[in-house]
C-alpha cells in the first residue's frame, strides 16, 4: 500500500471515530486483552461469530485500568449500543451500581452475578468440566502422578483445580495431584516461560498429565509437555490442535457461546441468572482428530458415564467458590 | 555558568520533546490506516472537552503527583526510588484496613485518618529498602523493584484470604458510607447542570496540591531540605560537612514512601471504595517518568502529572471509539515517556550548541 492509500484510507475512517451506530451490540474485554488465547479471546470469537453470521457491527473497548471499567459501560450505554456484553467478574461492582441508571439497555456479565432487572448473569460450572478433564488425566496416567498449574493464584482458578483434583481422586484414589500457580500479580496469565518451568518441576516430581488453567501462560506449559513427551490438558477453547498427539483433550468453557447468544438475543433477551454447565454443553471436554488417538476407550467411557451422572445430578461436583473449601486438594 | 537560559531548560526542552513525541505518534497512527489529527481530536475532546473528561483527567494526575514527587523527593537525595508502585499498594492497604475497620463519623476526619495509614504503610514499605541502602549498601533500585513483587504477592495474600469480601472476586468489601470522599461532582454542584458528572476526580486532588507545596518547602525551605539536596549533590562533602547519610537516606526514603502511600486516598478511597488486586495499576512506574519530566520540582510534578493523566483519558477515549488497538495507546504514551525522559539529552545537546553559538555571535 502506498502512502497516498493510506492517506486516504486514513481520511475515510474518520467516520468510525463518530463511534457505533445505535442499537449495536457492545462488547467489553477485561484487562487481559481480546488476544489473551483464552478467556477474552474466546469472548471476542463469540462476537465475530455473531458478526460474521448476521452481518452486524459491534462496539468494543479493551480496558486498561479498573477506573474504566464503569466509564466504559456508561459512555457505552449512553451511545446507544445495546446489548452490552461484558466479560469477567471484575465487572460485577461497576455494573451493579449501573445498571439501574439504564433501564432500557440490557446487560450481559460472564463469571459473576449481578441482580437487576436489565441484567442476565452467565456463570460456568468450571468445577464439572475441570471435574472430567481430571479424570481422563488420572487414568491415562502411568505414573499415578498428575498436575496442574494455574494462573493467578484467585477463587476461580482455584474451583478449576479442585474440580480437577476431584476427578483425578474419583478415577484413582492412588493418585497424587500437584498443584502450583503461577504468580500472584496479574502478570502470571501471560508468562510462558514460568509456565513452562512448573511444568519441569512436575514433571521432575513424577507427573506425566498437566493440565493448564492459566490464560497465554499454559501455552508454555503446553509446550514444555510436548517437548518433554507428556501429556497436556488446555483451557478454555479447544487447545487440542496446538500439539497434535500430545494434548490429551481441552477444558471447554464456552464462553463464546455466551457472547454468541447475548448478542443474538439481542436488546429483548430474557434477563437472569445462566448457568453454562455439563448439561448444557456449556462446559465439557474437547474431542476431536487431535486426540482421538491418545483417549483410550475406557478413559472415553468413563468420561462419558460420569458427565451423564452429572447432567442427571447422581454425581455433585464440590464447588470451591461456594464454601472456599476442598475436600480433594490443600491450597 | 549554564549553557543555557533557564526558561530553556524548563519550557522548550519539554515542550519540544513532547512535540516530537507527537509527530511520531501521527507516524505510528497514519501506518495502521487511522487518521492522525481525528484521533487527537479525540483526545483532546475526551480529556479536556467537557468536565466530564477533565473529572477523569485530574483523577489520573492526582495518582501521579503523589507517585511522581515520590521519586522527585528521593531523587533530591539521588535516591531513585522505583518501588513506588509497592509503596501504593501497601498505602492501600493500609487505607482498608482503616476504612473497614474504623467507624468513622465524617468523611473529613476519615480521610485523615487515611492518609495518615496510607503515608504510615508506605514509609513502612519503602523503609527496609531504605535501611538495606543506608546500612548495608545493597543498591536501592534493586531493592525497590524487588519490594514491588513482595508487595503484590502480600496484597494477593491478604485479598484471597482475610480481607476478602464474599464471593469470587478477589477484593474487599465495599467502605462504609462515612468514609467515602465527595467528588467533584459532590462538590461543583451548583443548580441545574451537573458538572464531573460520574468521574472520579474527587477531594484528594488537592491533598495533592497541598502536597507539592509541602515538598516544595520542604527540600528548597528548610535545614533538613538544604541536607538531602547537599547529600545528593556529593555524599562525600555532606559526610564532611557533618550531614549524616544513614538519616538522609532513611528520612528521605520515608517521605518518598509515605507521598507514594497517600496515592491510595485518591484510587483506593476516593475511586473503587474498596481495595482491588493490582490497585496502582502501573501509576508507581508512571511517576518516574514524570519526575523525570518534571525536572524533580513540585509545580513541574504537577504539570507533568496533568500531561499524563491527559494522555491517560485520551487514550481512554481513543479506545472507545476508534479501532486504534489498546497496544498502539500504550506505544504513543511510551513515546511521550521516551522524548521527555530518556532521549532528554538528543533534544538538550543541540539546543545548547545553538544557544553557545547564539552568544558567541
Amino acid at each position: 500500500m502506498t502512502l497516498t492509500q493510506k492517506l486516504f484510507g486514513a481520511a475515510a475512517t474518520v467516520a468510525l471515530t463518530a463511534g457505533a451506530a445505535a442499537a449495536d451490540p457492545a462488547i467489553l474485554f477485561d484487562l487481559g486483552g481480546k488476544f489473551d488465547k483464552s478467556f477474552n479471546e474466546s469472548a471476542y470469537n463469540g462476537a465475530e461469530r455473531w458478526a460474521a453470521e448476521t452481518g452486524g457491527t459491534y462496539a468494543e473497548v479493551e480496558i486498561q485500568s479498573d477506573a474504566q471499567r464503569e466509564q466504559a459501560i456508561r459512555r457505552f450505554a449512553e451511545s446507544g449500543a445495546n446489548p452490552i456484553v461484558m466479560a469477567g467478574f471484575s465487572w460485577a461492582t461497576p455494573l451493579a451500581e449501573v445498571a439501574a441508571d439504564y433501564p432500557d439497555t440490557a446487560f450481559t456479565i460472564i463469571d459473576m452475578v449481578v441482580d437487576a432487572p436489565n441484567v442476565r448473569s452467565v456463570v460456568f460450572n468450571e468445577h464439572e468440566g475441570s471435574y472430567l478433564v481430571g479424570m481422563m488425566a488420572a487414568l491415562s496416567s502411568e505414573t499415578d502422578t498428575v498436575s496442574f498449574v494455574g494462573g493467578m493464584d484467585i477463587p476461580l482458578i482455584r474451583k478449576f483445580a479442585c474440580g480437577y483434583a476431584q476427578g483425578a481422586l474419583a478415577a484413582n484414589p492412588d493418585v497424587t495431584v500437584i498443584s502450583n500457580m503461577t504468580g500472584t500479580t496479574p502478570a502470571a496469565w501471560n508468562d510462558p516461560v514460568k509456565g513452562s518451568e512448573l511444568t519441569l518441576a512436575q514433571i521432575s516430581q513424577g507427573a506425566d498429565v498437566v493440565f493448564a488453567a492459566a490464560g497465554g501462560t499454559g501455552v508454555g506449559v503446553l509446550q514444555t509437555a510436548a517437548d518433554e513427551g507428556i501429556l497436556s490438558i488446555g483451557v478454555d477453547a479447544n487447545q487440542n490442535h496446538l500439539h497434535p498427539g500430545m494434548v490429551l483433550t481441552s477444558m471447554m468453557k464456552r464462553v463464546d457461546l455466551a457472547v454468541y447468544d447475548a448478542m443474538s438475543d439481542g436488546p429483548d433477551m430474557e434477563t437472569g441468572f445462566n448457568v453454562m454447565s455439563v448439561a448444557n454443553h456449556g462446559v465439557g471436554f474437547a474431542m476431536d482428530a487431535n486426540n482421538e488417538n491418545i483417549v483410550g476407550y475406557d478413559v472415553l467411557a468413563a468420561a462419558y458415564a460420569a458427565a451423564a451422572a452429572i447432567e442427571s445430578g447422581e454425581l455433585a461436583v464440590h464447588d470451591y467458590s461456594t464454601d472456599e473449601t476442598c475436600p480433594a486438594l490443600d491450597f | 555558568m549554564d549553557a543555557m537560559p533557564k526558561w530553556a531548560d524548563v519550557i522548550l526542552i519539554p515542550v519540544i520533546s513532547i512535540l516530537l513525541a507527537a509527530i511520531l505518534s501521527a507516524l505510528v497512527i497514519l501506518a495502521i490506516g487511522e487518521n492522525p489529527w481525528a484521533a487527537l481530536k479525540l483526545m483532546v475532546d475526551g480529556a479536556l472537552g467537557s468536565t466530564y473528561g477533565w473529572g477523569y483527567t485530574i483523577y489520573y494526575a492526582t495518582n501521579f503527583i503523589f507517585t511522581g514527587l515520590a521519586v522527585a523527593i528521593a531523587s533530591q537525595a539521588k535516591l531513585f526510588n522505583i518501588g513506588g508502585e509497592g509503596q501504593a499498594l501497601l498505602g492501600g492497604l493500609g487505607v482498608a484496613l482503616i476504612c473497614l475497620y474504623i467507624p468513622w463519623p465524617h468523611w473529613t476526619i476519615a480521610l485523615l485518618g487515611a492518609a495518615a495509614a496510607a503515608a504510615l504503610f508506605g514509609a513502612a514499605w519503602a523503609a527496609i529498602p531504605a535501611f538495606l541502602q543506608a546500612k548495608r549498601g545493597s543498591h536501592i533500585v534493586i531493592t525497590t523493584i524487588m519490594f514491588n513483587f513482595i508487595a503484590a504477592a502480600l496484597l494477593n495474600y491478604f485479598l484471597i484470604g482475610a480481607l476478602k469480601a464474599p464471593g469470587m472476586e478477589p477484593a474487599t468489601a465495599k467502605f462504609p458510607e462515612p468514609t467515602h470522599l465527595p467528588s467533584f461532582q459532590d462538590m461543583f454542584n451548583f443548580g441545574e447542570t451537573t458538572f464531573f458528572r460520574g468521574a472520579p476526580a474527587n477531594v484528594t486532588f488537592f491533598v495533592a496540591i497541598a502536597a507539592c507545596v509541602f515538598v516544595w518547602a520542604l527540600v528548597w525551605r528548610t535545614r533538613l531540605g538544604y541536607e538531602i539536596r547537599s547529600f545528593g549533590e556529593s555524599e562525600s562533602a555532606a559526610k564532611y560537612a557533618g550531614i549524616n547519610p544513614t538519616k538522609i537516606i532513611m528520612v528521605t526514603m520515608l517521605i518518598s514512601g509515605a507521598l507514594a502511600g497517600m496515592m491510595a486516598i485518591n484510587n483506593v478511597q476516593g475511586e473503587a471504595e474498596r481495595l482491588v488486586l493490582n490497585a496502582a495499576e502501573g501509576a508507581g512506574f508512571i511517576g518516574i517518568a514524570v519526575a523525570l519530566m518534571g525536572r524533580n520540582h513540585p509545580f513541574g510534578v504537577m504539570l507533568a502529572a496533568l500531561l499524563f493523566g491527559f494522555l491517560y483519558q485520551g487514550g481512554a477515549e481513543l479506545a472507545l471509539w476508534t479501532s486504534i488497538p489498546r497496544e498502539l495507546i500504550i506505544v504513543i504514551q511510551a513515546l511521550v515517556i521516551l522524548f521527555t525522559g530518556a532521549l532528554d539529552n538528543m533534544v538538550r545537546m543541540p539546543l545548547e550548541r545553538l544557544f553557545l553559538s547564539l552568544r558567541r555571535a
